[in-house]
C-alpha cells in the first residue's frame, strides 16, 4: 500500500474518532453538577443576570440542539469565552498551547533518545553491572511520579546548586522572538536570535527532564527487553555465521526489529505527557495548557475544558498517526499484510 | 578414540590421507538455565575431511544443532557456555580465536544453512540488504562498489533458481513461500565461496515436495562448487543417497560413526538399529516400531552411557561408565560396550 493512501485512510479514520470524542466531552461538560452560568457571575449576581446568561449560552435548549451549537462554532475555532478568564478560549489555547507542546516535545527527544541509548547499553551488557544498574534507574523512574523528579530537581539544580533557572520559559530580562509557531526555542531560532535560544532551553531541561524520566524509564526497559530477545532470534545467528561484524549487526540488523515495540510505546507516553505536565508546569510556573486545563475543570470552566480535551485529544490522534506510520517504515510485516490494500 | 584415522570410503575417492578439514575434540557445551545446568554435549568428537560429505542423524534435542552452532560460535553466550573441548578448522581451534580470525572462518571458511529460513531471515530488512551485507563484509567485498555488491548480490539468487533475481532483491522474507525463503538462505550461504557447509534440516519446515527439491538443488551447488557438507536429517534416504559417512547422535554423544554403506549394512548401536527400525517400510508390516522412552533430562543426565535407560542390552557397566569408542573396522566406530571385545 503507498504511504500516502495509507495517511489518507488514517486521517478519514480519525475525523469519525474526533466527532465520536466531540460529543462524549460535550456530554460529559453538560452533565457536571452545578450550574455554569451561576459560577461564572458568581454567588451574588442577582437572577435575572443568571437567567439572560442562560438563555445567551443556550442553556435552556434540549442537549442535542446545545451541542449543533456548540460542534458549529468549535469548527469555526470559536470555543466561546473562558468563564474564567473572560477572554476567548481559542486565544487562551493559542498562548497555553505551544508552551506545554515545546515541554512535551522535548520530554519526547529525551524519552526516545536516552530511553533508546540506555535500553540498548543494557541489552548489550546483559547481566553485567551496567545493566543492572539501568534496570534499578528505570524501576526508579518507573514507579515515580513525574511531580517528584520536578521537586528534586528544582530544589538540587534550581535551589542548591544554583545551576539552571526555575521559572517560567525565558529570562525576565530577554523579550520574547516574534511569535511564528508559538515555540520560543523554534521563534528564536527563526529569528537568528541564539541569545534567546539558549535561555529558552535552559529553561526547558529541567521540566522536560522531570517529565521524561516515567517514560525513558519505560523506553529503556522495552528496548532492552525486546534487544535480549530478538539477540537469541535465529537471524542473528545468521548473519553472525556469515562473518557480518558485530557493530553492524547491533547498529543496523538487530536495531530496526527491536525498535518497533519501543516506538509504539513511546507515541503513548508522548502523548500522555501532555495531559500529565500539570503539576510540572505547578512546580516550574510553566504557562502551560496542562495547568490551564486543570484550572478549568476545577472551576467548571465548560468552554475551556471542552476546548482543552478536544485539542489533546487532536494531539493525541496526530501522534498516533504518525507512530502508525514510522512503525510500517520499520516493519514490513505490517506495511505488506495481506488485507490491507496494494 | 580417535575418528581422525578413520579410513574414508574408497568409492568416495578419499583415503587417510586427505587432510582433516574439521576437527571436533571432546567437546562440552553446558547451558546455565533456572534451576541447574543443562548438560547438553558429553565429548563430542567429530571430523570432517576435505571434499567428505558428512551426515549427522539423531532424534530432536539431541544437540545436533548445538554442536553446529558451537563450530561457528554463534551459540548465545550465556545461557551457553563450552566448558571443554577443542574445535579445529583447517589446523586452527576456533574456540580460541581472536575477533578478525573467527570473522574470516565465518566469511570463506564454513557457513551455515538454518532449518527454519523463516526464522533465519531477518524480518524487517529486504533480501537485498541481508545479502548484500554478506558480500559487503565477506573479505572480497571492500573493494567492491555498490554496484558491484549488487551484481554479486543477484548471482547466488540465480543459481539457487529463484524467478526474477532482481525483483527478489527488493522483496522482504514475508513476500517470499517457504521454499523460497530456504532458497534465499542458501543463496546467503553461498554468496562468497566456502570450505565447508552445515545444512541444518534444510527441509524440515517445508512441505514434502519443496523439501525434495530443495535437497537436490543443495546436492547440486555442493557439486558444483566442491564443497564439503555437514547434513543433519532425521530422514535417513537422504543421509543414504547423499552422504560418504555418517554419525548417529544421542543425547549429547556421538553413538556410532561409519561410512554410509557399512552403517546402513551393519548398524551396530541399539540406538542406531532403533532409528533404523523406525523407518516406514514400503513393503508394508504396519506401524513401524519405535525406540521406547525419550530422550534424557539434560539437568541430571543418567550416569554411565546416556542411552542405557531406553536400552534393551544394558549391563551392569552400562550405568556406570561413559563407553569409549570401539573400532570395528577401518570405516567403522560404535560407542557400545556390546562391542568391547571387538564385535
Amino acid at each position: 500500500m503507498k504511504l500516502i493512501t495509507f495517511i489518507t485512510r488514517r486521517i478519514i479514520h480519525s475525523v469519525f474518532v474526533l466527532f465520536g470524542l466531540s460529543i462524549v466531552i460535550f456530554v460529559i461538560s453538560r452533565v457536571m453538577p452545578g450550574d455554569p452560568a451561576r459560577m461564572a457571575v458568581g454567588a451574588r449576581a442577582p437572577q435575572w443576570v443568571v437567567d439572560n446568561l442562560r438563555e445567551q449560552m443556550h442553556l435552556n435548549e434540549p442537549l442535542y440542539v446545545q451541542y449543533y451549537y456548540w460542534l458549529r462554532d468549535a469548527l469555526h475555532g470559536d470555543f466561546g469565552i473562558s468563564l474564567v478568564t473572560r477572554r476567548q478560549v481559542a486565544d487562551d489555547i493559542k498562548e497555553f498551547f505551544p508552551a506545554t507542546f515545546e515541554l512535551a516535545l522535548f520530554a519526547g527527544v529525551i524519552m526516545g533518545g536516552a530511553g533508546i541509548f540506555l535500553g540498548t547499553v543494557s541489552a548489550r551488557h546483559k547481566d553485567k553491572w551496567i545493566d543492572n544498574f539501568v534496570r534499578v534507574i528505570s524501576y526508579l523512574g518507573v514507579v515515580t511520579p513525574a511531580f517528584v523528579f520536578a521537586i528534586l530537581f528544582l530544589l538540587l539544580f534550581g535551589m542548591t546548586l544554583n545551576w539552571m533557572p526555575t521559572m517560567g520559559r525565558i529570562s525576565a530580562g530577554l523579550s520574547r522572538p516574534p511569535v511564528v509557531t508559538g515555540l520560543i526555542t523554534v521563534d528564536a531560532l527563526l529569528a537568528g536570535d541564539f541569545a534567546t535560544l539558549l535561555d529558552a532551553l535552559w529553561h526547558l531541561i529541567l521540566p522536560a527532564l522531570a517529565l521524561a524520566m516515567g517514560g525513558m524509564a519505560q523506553e529503556a526497559r522495552i528496548t532492552r527487553s525486546t534487544m535480549s530477545d530478538n539477540l537469541t532470534k535465529d537471524y542473528i545467528a545468521s548473519e553472525r555465521s556469515l562473518g557480518i561484524p558485530e557493530k553492524v549487526i547491533m547498529r543496523k540488523f538487530l536495531l530496526k526489529p527491536s525498535l518497533i515495540p519501543t516506538v509504539s510505546i513511546l507515541g503513548l507516553d508522548f502523548a500522555a505527557t501532555l495531559s500529565n505536565a500539570f503539576l510540572v508546569e505547578l512546580i516550574f510556573n510553566w504557562p502551560g495548557i496542562s495547568r490551564y486545563g486543570i484550572n478549568a475543570m476545577l472551576r467548571k470552566d465548560l468552554n475551556a475544558i471542552a476546548a482543552v480535551i478536544l485539542i489533546l485529544g487532536v494531539v493525541f490522534i496526530v501522534v498516533n498517526i504518525l507512530v502508525d506510520i514510522v512503525v510500517a517504515q520499520l516493519d514490513p510485516r505490517i506495511r505488506l499484510a495481506p488485507g490491507r490494500g496494494e | 578414540m580417535n575418528t581422525a584415522t578413520l579410513q574414508a570410503q574408497d568409492s568416495a575417492g578419499l583415503s587417510a590421507g586427505t587432510p582433516l578439514l574439521l576437527e571436533i575434540k571432546d567437546l562440552y557445551v553446558h547451558f546455565d538455565v533456572y534451576g541447574g545446568t543443562l548438560k547438553v554435549l558429553d565429548g563430542v568428537n567429530f571430523t570432517v575431511r576435505s571434499g567428505e560429505k558428512v551426515g549427522l542423524v539423531g532424534e530432536t534435542g539431541c544437540g545436533k544443532t548445538t554442536t553446529m552452532k558451537a563450530i561457528l560460535r554463534i551459540l548465545p553466550m550465556p545461557p551457553a557456555r563450552i566448558p571443554g573441548g577443542e574445535i579445529y578448522f583447517k589446523g586452527q581451534d576456533i574456540l580460541k580465536m581472536g575477533e578478525a580470525d573467527l570473522r574470516r572462518v565465518r566469511s570463506e571458511g564454513i557457513s551455515m544453512i538454518f532449518q527454519d529460513p523463516t526464522a533465519a531471515l531477518n524480518p524487517v530488512f529486504t533480501i537485498g540488504q541481508q545479502l548484500e551485507a554478506v558480500v559487503k563484509y565477506s573479505l572480497e567485498g571492500k573493494k567492491l562498489s555498490r554496484r558491484e555488491i549488487r551484481e554479486r548480490a543477484i548471482i547466488p539468487l540465480r543459481e539457487v533458481a529463484l524467478p526474477d533475481p532482481e525483483r527478489m532483491l527488493d522483496s522482504y522474507p514475508i513476500q517470499l513461500s517457504g521454499g523460497m525463503r530456504q532458497r534465499v538462505c542458501i543463496a546467503m550461504a553461498l554468496v562468497a565461496s566456502r570450505e565447508l557447509l552445515i545444512a541444518d534440516e534444510p527441509g524440515t519446515s517445508l512441505d514434502v515436495t519443496i523439501q525434495d527439491q530443495i535437497l537436490r538443488l543443495l546436492h547440486r551447488l555442493v557439486e558444483e562448487k566442491n564443497v564439503s557438507v555437514i547434513l543433519i536429517t532425521h530422514t535417513l534416504g537422504v543421509v543414504r543417497e547423499t552422504t560418504d559417512r555418517v554419525y548417529v547422535m544421542y543425547a549429547g554423544n556421538m553413538v556410532e560413526a561409519a561410512d554410509t554403506r557399512e552403517l546402513f549394512a551393519r548398524p551396530m548401536h541399539p540406538y542406531t538399529r532403533g532409528l533404523m527400525d523406525a523407518v516406514p517400510r514400503l513393503t508394508g508390516g504396519g506401524i513401524a516400531g519405535g525406540i521406547r522412552g525419550r530422550i534424557p533430562d539434560y539437568l541430571d543426565p543418567p550416569p554411565g552411557c546416556r542411552f542405557h535407560p531406553r536400552c534393551d542390552h544394558a549391563m551392569d557397566i552400562c550405568r556406570q561408565e561413559k563407553p569409549p569408542f570401539y573400532r570395528l573396522s577401518d570405516n567403522h566406530e560404535v560407542a557400545c560396550f556390546l562391542y568391547r571385545d571387538g564385535g
